[in-house]
Order: structure tokens, then sequence, then C-alpha cells
């Protein structure tokens, strides 16, 4: 069972399907205090197969992505492709409030566990389903990917950044696509919670990733059919906005007229200060100065001075010297940087999770928030394949260990 | 049974720019009362910034505005006045919810802290949303999303492996609004069950970092620092988004499997680069990636981008337009047909297409609404809500407390 503490969602249940489209869903919910039961294939789920691995052993109990998205869940093996393994959810089912899932549409209705079979079984359940294109429409039984999904959905974005002597690229590592479809789709849940609470039914929630994706401003087109070319920032100088320090890079602008004196300014008078900034610089007319207006000569000018101050210094440094001089800077954070943060030191961001079976204790990102009364936590590591079949199967269903093993030959769990 | 889930859940809304409002968006568009609290004095940011309707300024004009701030209520209360104060907090004594999305340590300067509405209301439920929270040496740092993106770790992931870390614009923006909607709608839940409201301080920074969850693990674990990639990935090949016909038309692709690669190789009429042996497993692909991009982008090169996907989804191959937002709006088959962007009736717009939320309910499907404009429910805010009288409202209007 989950530890004893009063989470938000402590109530609740939910049967998690997902593979790796959904799994960030019931990773939050489980953060927020609510059962989850990770229900897997017998074998395990192929995102177990995600890299990367602790230290690099490539084995389903060790990928680090299963870690990242699984914490706060129990898990069990069951195969709902066999009419035992059904008759098994069914029963898990009538125990539960939510079910996530992440199959192909209709896959779930061809097994005869659909919402509408689900509804009969149990009237409050909440169905998630989470697909690249939705239930129904057009691109329904399309393929996917989180490539893919960030051309079709968050094309407008994607395409609104980067070089434009190349093409556009997503975000690379992680299937950023189905974070923000698994994030989302905690939002479908608990509206449906919600509603459940006041009217006593139940519904299906049905997310698209796509859609989730399409975050992007699109009202210049609605308004005025109006497409920024891509690569066009719009300014008449070519300006920095991503600089090299001494162990790698920052974010800066700078700006005039009378933001200057809370960006521009301070940077300057910090440079001056260690001997960094020439006559020219520290007398220049920020109240005037305006990207619109300025030449690329100036620019070039600030910008040969700035990249010499910035090399003298390393990303903590400057982000030190942004925050002591009240300079918006901020430095380009690579993992290291974001491990040694001072600030989610001091948040206590990092939750240190056991993981007995490897004899470590792993760092993990932690609460996204801190809450007066119930703030998120993360309450045990990714369950291993099957870890809590006895726990469920025998301990809360009441199978007997003879059932158990009987099933679990057929391949039913 | 209504088809607002939310209806009767009232939010006292102090968010401006862009996470704020995206977040009480989703409250507002699933039916609950939203009234945003506004001032002409500090105007929000995207009533004021381009892009306007036909590059006409005016407060109610505003593209970004008109899109995510939709379904909710808008009165006009100059808080810099002691006054207006006093009616924000009127307005708390009516709330359920009450948000905000200033700065760390914003609302408490203000004197509207969690103590003091706490004490107007004791089960309230206030979000403060910031960059960095409100505790901790970097709290009260101001900064946009583009500042948050650089500092959570995806510029740094973002890109070509031989140029400076990439631009992915105001990214982390996309992620806080759904962190802020979903504790808010837990924190509403536990409050029906136990009485109890909370104060909810988020730190974007912190729920940008659960989308980079798996490299923090891989750094702590095996000390590596994570890079960018462009669009290549370790479990497809090719992977890449490719130039197609004409102007800025672009398709992605991904191949994950040997089936899949041949049948790719059919889909484009079996060209003898298809048969190069070394292509043939899909570690043989990776080995010679890069020969077989080049391939695969002088292919695509002379495609339209549609035709190319198409052509390839029906053969099983994955692949997508780069839809640009004329796409988004005209061309994508499948938001369309999930009327995505439903017209919208807006008196100073004509019509318009705001985004509906990607969460969708079989029951309880409700419609959004248009954007308020600028203090369009003052007087069911100061006479419904706060039951003022005529009297009250005029002098409140002429000490500059009502705009």
């Amino acid at each position: 069972m989950p530890a004893g503490n009063d989470g938000m969602l402590s109530p609740y249940r939910v049967l998690d399907l997902t593979d790796e489209k959904g799994l960030m869903c019931g990773k939050l919910m489980g953060d927020m205090g609510a059962d989850v039961i990770k229900i897997e294939r017998p074998g395990g789920d192929p995102a177990r197969n995600i890299g990367p691995f602790y230290q690099d052993e490539e084995d389903p109990e060790k990928s680090l992505f299963w870690f990242a998205v699984n914490t706060s869940k129990r898990g069990i093996t069951l195969d709902i492709e066999k009419e035992e393994g059904r008759d098994i959810f069914r029963r898990l089912v009538k125990t539960a409030d939510f079910v996530v899932e992440s199959f192909p549409a209709g896959y779930m209705a061809g097994l005869e566990l659909g919402y509408d079979d689900l509804e009969k079984i149990n009237p409050g359940i909440i169905l998630v389903s989470i697909t690249p294109y939705g239930q129904s429409g057009p691109y329904r039984d399309n393929r996917a990917s989180d490539l893919i999904l960030w051309a079709t959905g968050g094309g407008p974005c994607m395409r609104s950044f980067g070089d434009h002597d190349r093409p556009p690229y997503r975000i690379s590592q992680h299937p950023q696509t189905y974070f923000h479809a698994g994030t989302e789709a905690v939002v479908g849940a608990l509206v449906a919670l919600y509603h459940r609470a006041n009217s006593g039914e139940g519904q299906h929630v049905d997310v698209s990733i796509q859609e989730c994706m399409s975050f992007f401003p699109v009202g210049d087109w609605d308004l005025n059919r109006r497409l920024r070319p891509r690569g066009a920032s719009g300014l008449p100088v070519t300006v920095r906005h991503i600089w090299p320090c001494k162990d790698g890079y920052v974010m800066w602008r700078y700006t005039g007229g009378p933001n200057a004196v809370r960006h521009s300014v301070p940077l300057v008078n910090w440079m001056a200060e260690e001997g960094m900034a020439d006559d020219w610089l520290k007398a220049f007319d920020w109240q005037n100065f305006s990207h619109f207006t300025t030449t690329q000569e100036t620019i070039d000018r600030m910008e040969e001075q700035t990249i010499k101050f910035f090399m003298t210094h390393t990303k903590a440094e400057m982000m030190a010297g942004a925050i002591k001089y009240r300079i918006m800077l901020y430095p380009v954070a690579a993992a290291n940087d974001m491990a040694e943060s001072p600030q989610l030191a001091a948040r206590d961001f990092w939750a240190n999770i056991r993981h007995p079976d490897l004899g470590a204790t792993v760092r993990y990102p932690g609460k996204w928030a801190n809450a007066s009364e119930t703030p998120p936590q993360i309450s045990r590591r990714a369950p291993l394949i099957g870890e809590h079949n006895q726990e469920l199967y025998e301990g809360e269903l009441g199978m007997s260990a003879e059932t158990l093993a009987r099933l679990s030959q057929q391949g039913a769990v | 049974m209504s088809k607002k889930p939310l209806e009767g859940i009232k939010v006292a809304d102090f968010t401006w720019v862009w996470t704020g409002p995206t977040s009480t968006k989703v409250l507002a568009d699933f039916g609950a009362t939203v009234l945003r609290i506004e001032s002409k004095v500090r105007p929000d940011v995207w009533r004021i910034q381009p892009p306007f309707k036909d590059d006409v300024p005016g407060p109610n004009r505003g593209a970004v505005f008109n899109s995510q701030n939709t379904s909710k209520m808008s009165c006009s209360v100059n808080l810099g006045l002691p006054q207006g104060k006093e009616i924000a907090k009127r307005f708390v004594a009516w709330a359920d919810i009450v948000a905000d999305n200033f700065a760390g340590g914003a609302m408490e300067r203000m004197g509207l802290g969690y103590e003091v509405l706490r004490a107007i209301k004791p089960d309230i439920i206030m979000l403060s949303s910031s960059l960095m929270g409100q505790t901790g040496p970097w709290h009260d740092s101001p900064g946009y999303g583009d500042q948050l993106t650089a500092v959570s770790g995806i510029s740094q992931i973002s890109g070509w492996p031989d140029r400076i870390p990439g631009e992915v614009g105001f990214y982390t923006d996309y992620i806080a609004p759904r962190f802020n909607a979903l504790t808010i709608l837990a924190a509403l839940d536990h409050r029906r069950r136990t009485g109890k409201g909370q104060y909810l301080d988020i730190a974007q920074h912190q729920g940008s970092l659960k989308f980079v969850a798996p490299l923090m693990l891989d750094y702590h674990v095996n000390g590596r620092v994570a890079g960018r990639m462009g669009n290549r990935d370790s479990r497809a090949c090719p992977s890449g988004v490719f130039r197609c016909r004409g102007e800025d038309k672009w398709c992605a692709l991904a191949i994950s499997t040997d089936d899949e690669w041949r049948a790719f190789c059919a889909a484009v009429g079996g060209p003898a680069w298809c048969r190069d042996e070394r292509f043939v497993t899909f570690q043989g692909r990776k080995d010679n990636e890069d020969e077989l991009e080049p391939l695969v982008t002088a292919w695509m090169v002379d495609q339209v981008d549609r035709e190319a996907m198409q052509t390839l989804q029906e053969a099983g191959v994955c692949a997508g337009v780069v839809n640009t937002p004329e796409d988004h709006m005209e061309n994508d088959p499948q938001l369309l047909y999930r009327q995505f962007f439903p017209w919208r009736d807006h008196p100073e717009l004509g019509r318009y297409r705001p985004p509906r939320q990607p969460c969708v309910l079989s029951k309880t499907p409700c419609e959004i609404e248009r954007a308020p404009l600028y203090g369009e429910h003052n007087e069911y805010a100061f006479k419904e809500i706060l039951g003022m009288t005529d009297d009250e409202i005029a002098e409140l209007v002429i000490a500059g407390v009502i705009q």
C-alpha cells in the first residue's frame, strides 16, 4: 500500500495500462498520493528497454527512463488479451477509480474493455485514453512517434525557432510530447473526478497528443492571415541570445528604454566594477537604445566586450551575479548545474529514493509544488516486473498461491 | 445534469501574461466562474502587445489575450490603491480559488499573502505560480519563459551537436499551466473531502525538471551530462525533419523497425540506394546514418509535404508534416475533424478561433466561450458578487479604484 501520507489523491486507485506515451499520468497521480497500479504484460513493458540505464547496464529492471516516470506506483503483470486476464482486470476495475491507457484507439473496446463495458462494471470509472491523434478522425490509425507529434502537433512551435539553414528540431533525449500528454491527462482525469463527485458518474477522457502539443499561439494567422517566415527574428539586426561563458553558455539580451535600468544597466555596472567595460559602454544611452534603430556595428561592439566578460565567469558565478545585481540573466543549465543549484536545494526539491535491489539510493527530481497541507511527494521507487503480484492477487483478491502459479504459467499473469 | 463539470467553482484570478491565464483558462473552459481582476494601471501584457487584429491596437484586439482567456469574466480594479486591495479581498471571500503568477513574494508584498487570505476565507485554495517558487535564494528573480527554458536544462538538449545550445522559445511556458491546473484540481478534490484549503506554491522550474527527469537520474547515477542530437534518436533511424517542395515545407520521418524500413523503401519506389545492404538492419542504418540522411533528404526535397506524409502513412511508415499555424487552422484534417479551434463571435474581432482544451470528456464536453472585454463584467462583479450599490460603484470610479 502507498506510504501513509495524506496526499491530495489518497483515496483513489488508478489502473495504469499505459506505455511510454502515457506513463507520466499515473506517475503524477501517484506522487499526489493515489494508489497507482502499473499493469504490464508478463515479461514487462517495452518502455523498460528505453535508456539511459543504471550504470549503463541494459536491463529491464535498470532503465532510468522507467524509474523516472513510474515513481509512486506498484506493479503487477497481467495479460488482458487472455480471457482469464480480462476477468481479473474486470475485478480490479470494480475496485478502481481511474483506468489510464494508451493503446491504439479501439483496442480496449475490441477486448470488451472499452468505456461502455467498464461503465457497466463500475459506473463511476473514469477511463483516460491517451493516443497520438484521439479516439476518432482521419489520423486515428496513423503511426506516430515523439518526433512526428512535434511536427503535426508542435509544428507551429518547432518552426518558430532554430537556425534557418537547417531543419526545425525537436527537443532531444526524451519524448516531450508524451510527457505533455501524460501531464495533461491528469487534468482531464481530475476534471472528470470533480464531475463524478457531483453526479456519481464516470466518463471517458479522450486525450490527443497532437492537441496537447498544439499550444503555440496561432492567433496572428487566425486574425491577420499572417505567417512569420521561419528564421525571421523580426529585428533588423542580428543579436545574440545565447552567449559563451567560461564553462558553458548563458542566456542574455540587452534591452533599452525603461526596462534597461533593470537589466542592461546593472550588467554594465558589474562589468565596469571588474574593469571590463570601456568608456563607450559605460556611457551608453540605454534609454534610447532600441533593436529597431540601432546599428549592427553598435551591437557587435557591445557584444565583443560582453563576451570577454562572460568568458571570465562560470555559469554559477554568472547566476550568482545575476541575483546579486538583479540582472535578468540565466545560465544555459546542463544536468550538473541543476544538480548543484542552490535554489533547488533550498526548495528541498531532490528526493533520495531507496532502491534496495540495487543496493543504492538514487536522487530524483521530486515535488513540483510546496503545498501547505498535502505536498506531492514520491512515495516509492518504480516497481520491478510483477513486484506486487503476490501482494495484490493473493493479498487483496484472495487468490491462492496455486492459482497464481497456474495463471503465471499460462501467461495470464 | 450540467455539461460543465466545474460549474459553481469560483476563481479570483490575478494571473497575467501567459502561464497564469492559460492555467485559469482550463478551469474556465470546464465551467468554473473565473473572474479576472485587471487593472489599466498595470495591464496584462497581452492586452497591450501585438499582434492585434488588423494591427490596430486595443485592449480587446490582441491575438494572444483572446486565445488564452476564453470563458472568463473581467472586472477592473486598481490593486495599487488601498481600496482596490480591499475589493480584492472581498473577491477572495467570494472565491474558492485564488490564482496568481507574479514573481515570488509579490502577493505578500501587496498585502494579499496566504495568511491574510486564509483569515478571510479559511478554506481558500491559493495558487502562486512563479519561476522559482516563493522561497529560496532565487525566489524573486524575474524572468520569462525563454530564460526559464534555459535554466531548466532544455536549451542544453536542443539543437545541433555541432552548434551552440538551441533556441526553443518560451517552452517551459507550455509545461507550467498543466502543473498549475492539475495541482489546483487535486487540491479542490482534497478540499471537497476534508474541508481544507491550502497554499500551492508552485515553482515552474521544478515542474519543468520533471520533463527532464531521466537525464537527471543519468547524471546522478552515471555522471553523464546529456547533450543535443538534432532530430536523431537512439531508437529510430532515419530520424529527422526533411525539406519538401516549396518554401519552408518540412516532413518529419522516424523509422524504428526493419519492417518499417522495407515499407519505406517500397513506398518511395524501391530506388537502388534503398537496397544498399548497409541499410538493411537497424544497426546498419545507425552506423551509416551520415550516409543515409542525405539520400532521404534528396528524395524528400522533391515531394509535396502532405503527399509524402500520406504516401508514407499508407505504407505503414511513421511520418508527419511540420504544421504551420495556417496548417493547424486550415489544412490539418485531424484538427479540423476534432474542431480543436472552434469559431467564436467577438464584438471587436468579428469571429475568431481560440483553442479548446486538449482533453475531451465524453459526458461533459463543455463548449468554450470567447474571452472577455476589458472590464466587461464590472456590473456583475461589483453588483451581483459584492452587492455594491450604484452610488458605491460611482464613488469608486471617481476615486480611480474601479476603472
